[in-house]
């Protein structure tokens, strides 16, 4: 599938912004960040910005942006406009949320931080399901994918929160979330690797020409000389040739070295914690926007079957 | 309203059997539907770069050529592919606003494109490559199975089918309503064996193909020597008894 630029900006900055909002939404309230109230609006802040800026990048992606608001109708069938409705709910509470921070209004805070990060949490599942629930990718249409989504937006966002909270003096917790959810992101993506590597595609030219009954099928001529849309948006090849180093990388970048970091913030810190902290949020950020470039450009749909040179 | 229809018991679901015996793979059916669509229900079917290098566009009908099987088994077989209107399809089903609909009194799978915001989503969902983004409108096209044909009363009753239909020169494109066990098509369907691709995604097309028949013994003697034809005979006493030889 064709790495969008629009559509990986989104779910990485939408992401991070709606697993900040989360953290913030479960952790303030229980009193494990700094109490400063320009901590807890800054961070609300940030998050809402990171979620906006997603939200009109995947604007960009649409041949008819000024039509968006019909995405909100079809909710009873489509993760897609779900995960519109949703979006556009958790920013009332997340607004409430915000205001509540920045005026200390303690009995705001809870209610309207937990709402957001049950909003955030639903947002975020909506947008894995859009490509879990695609049956002819194979790398998509996999359970561990939604779960995914979730496990990458919390850790971007407790990454960001980690980073904030150090900078005010109080980031022992979040820097302790943010490298567990790093090892864990670790492994998970480990794991949907293997699985993916290991899986059969259940499709075949056999199946969808129909002609296995005679002996293996090869394609003899294109229907067209040219490139066409299929080809481009959806047989993509460039990322199967670096792959592996790619994803050394993406794992090293997004996961291990954040983790590694935030828990040296941990032990030194001071003005160390701080330059640790913020270097462990962009690291995570940087490799988690690679990770989402893989999962476009690594994709493969059945379309490929019909035209030569796949597989 | 992207929920699928409930089809009413013996609804008519209309579609395609594309015989891959008799394709000889002239694109004809691909020009001509084209010809039609770009000035349809569905119109324009739009192209870039028309006149020059990397030109491209909007096609509903693209015909493959495979090689299948190896040795005296193996064969070059030409393959139609569009739109298979399915009965489950899921690029009704993901689209987020609507405009992606299947139509309850015949099954017919189509886009109205004043509604589409050109998310592209359902292209993503097909695993057949059935629709086409319209870059030009920035909105996304498929096969219509020429709903402006098969209902038009001003053209004459026996054309009204598709026009990939109606001018296939070697007779492989058959229309008619799947649906309906005793139509012409699904009996044509159950006498041939007639397949759905891609079983396995479930999305349950209502086109059907039919396998290319096996080769008979007789190809494997070679044919007999072709005589002059009668007026290639000059003698007309050697004409005559040609004539009465022959008989």
């Amino acid at each position: 599938m064709k790495p969008a630029p629009s559509i990986i900006f989104f779910t990485v900055a939408s992401g991070a912004g709606y697993g900040l909002l989360f953290w913030l939404g479960v952790l303030k309230p229980l009193g494990l960040l700094p109490a400063s109230s320009l901590f807890g609006a800054t961070a609300a802040i940030i998050a809402l910005a990171l979620i906006t800026a997603g939200l009109c990048s995947s604007l960009l992606h649409l041949g008819r942006p000024e039509r968006a608001w019909r995405a909100l109708s079809q909710w009873r069938t489509s993760w897609l406009s779900r995960e519109g409705v949703a979006a556009v709910i958790t920013f009332l509470p997340a607004t409430v949320f915000m205001i509540a921070l920045a005026h200390d209004e303690e009995r705001f805070i809870l209610p309207a931080g937990l709402l957001a990060a049950v909003g955030a949490a639903i947002t975020v599942y909506c947008t894995g399901m859009i490509y879990a629930s695609l049956k002819p990718v194979k790398e998509w249409h996999h359970p561990m994918v939604a779960p995914g989504y979730l496990l990458f937006a919390s850790f971007s966002g407790a990454s960001l929160l980690a980073m904030l909270a150090i900078f005010w003096g109080g980031g022992f917790f979040p820097a302790l979330v943010a490298a567990a959810l790093g090892l864990a992101a670790l492994m998970f993506k480990r794991a949907y690797w293997a699985s993916v590597d290991a899986t059969p595609a259940g499709s075949t030219r056999e199946t969808a020409t129909g002609l296995g009954f005679i002996g293996k099928v090869r394609p003899l001529e294109s229907p067209h000389t040219e490139a066409n849309y299929l080809l481009r948006e959806m047989v993509f090849r460039v990322g199967r040739v670096h792959a592996a180093k790619l994803r050394s990388i993406a794992l090293l970048l997004g996961f291990a070295l954040p983790a590694l970091l935030f828990c040296l913030a941990i032990i030194l810190g001071g003005g160390a914690a701080m330059a640790l902290g913020l270097l462990a949020a962009v690291s995570a950020l940087a490799g988690l926007l690679l990770e989402r470039w893989l999962i476009f450009a690594e994709a493969t749909h059945t379309v490929g079957l019909y035209y030569p040179t796949q597989r | 309203m992207t929920s699928l229809p409930t089809p009413a018991p013996g609804a008519k679901k209309l579609g395609l059997v594309i015989d891959l015996d008799t394709c000889v793979g002239c694109h004809a059916c691909a020009t001509n539907c084209k010809e039609w669509n770009t000035s349809g229900h569905m119109a324009p079917l739009p192209d870039q770069h028309p006149y020059s290098a990397a030109q491209e566009g909007v096609w509903f009908n693209r015909v493959h050529a495979y090689e299948a099987g190896d040795g005296d088994e193996g064969r070059t077989v030409h393959f139609p592919r569009s739109c298979l209107h399915c009965e489950t399809p899921a690029c009704v089903t993901v689209c987020p606003t609507g405009a992606s609909y299947k139509r309850a009194e015949d099954g017919i799978v189509l886009v109205n494109t004043d509604m589409c915001i050109g998310c592209q989503l359902c292209a993503w969902a097909c695993p057949y490559g059935a629709r086409e983004l319209d870059e030009d409108q920035g909105v996304m096209k498929k096969c219509t199975l020429c709903v402006d044909r098969i209902y038009n009363e001003t053209i004459p009753e026996d054309r009204r089918v598709p026009a990939c239909v109606s001018t296939c020169p070697a007779n492989a494109r058959h229309f008619g309503d799947l649906g309906d066990p005793n139509s012409d098509v699904s009996k044509l369907v159950a006498e041939r064996g007639g397949y759905e691709l891609m079983p396995e995604m479930g999305y349950q097309p209502v086109n059907r193909y039919l396998p290319p028949r096996k080769a008979s013994s007789q190809v494997k003697t070679p044919p007999k020597e072709a005589g002059p034809l009668p007026s290639q005979i000059t003698n007309p006493l050697l004409r005559w008894m040609d004539k009465v030889l022959s008989r």
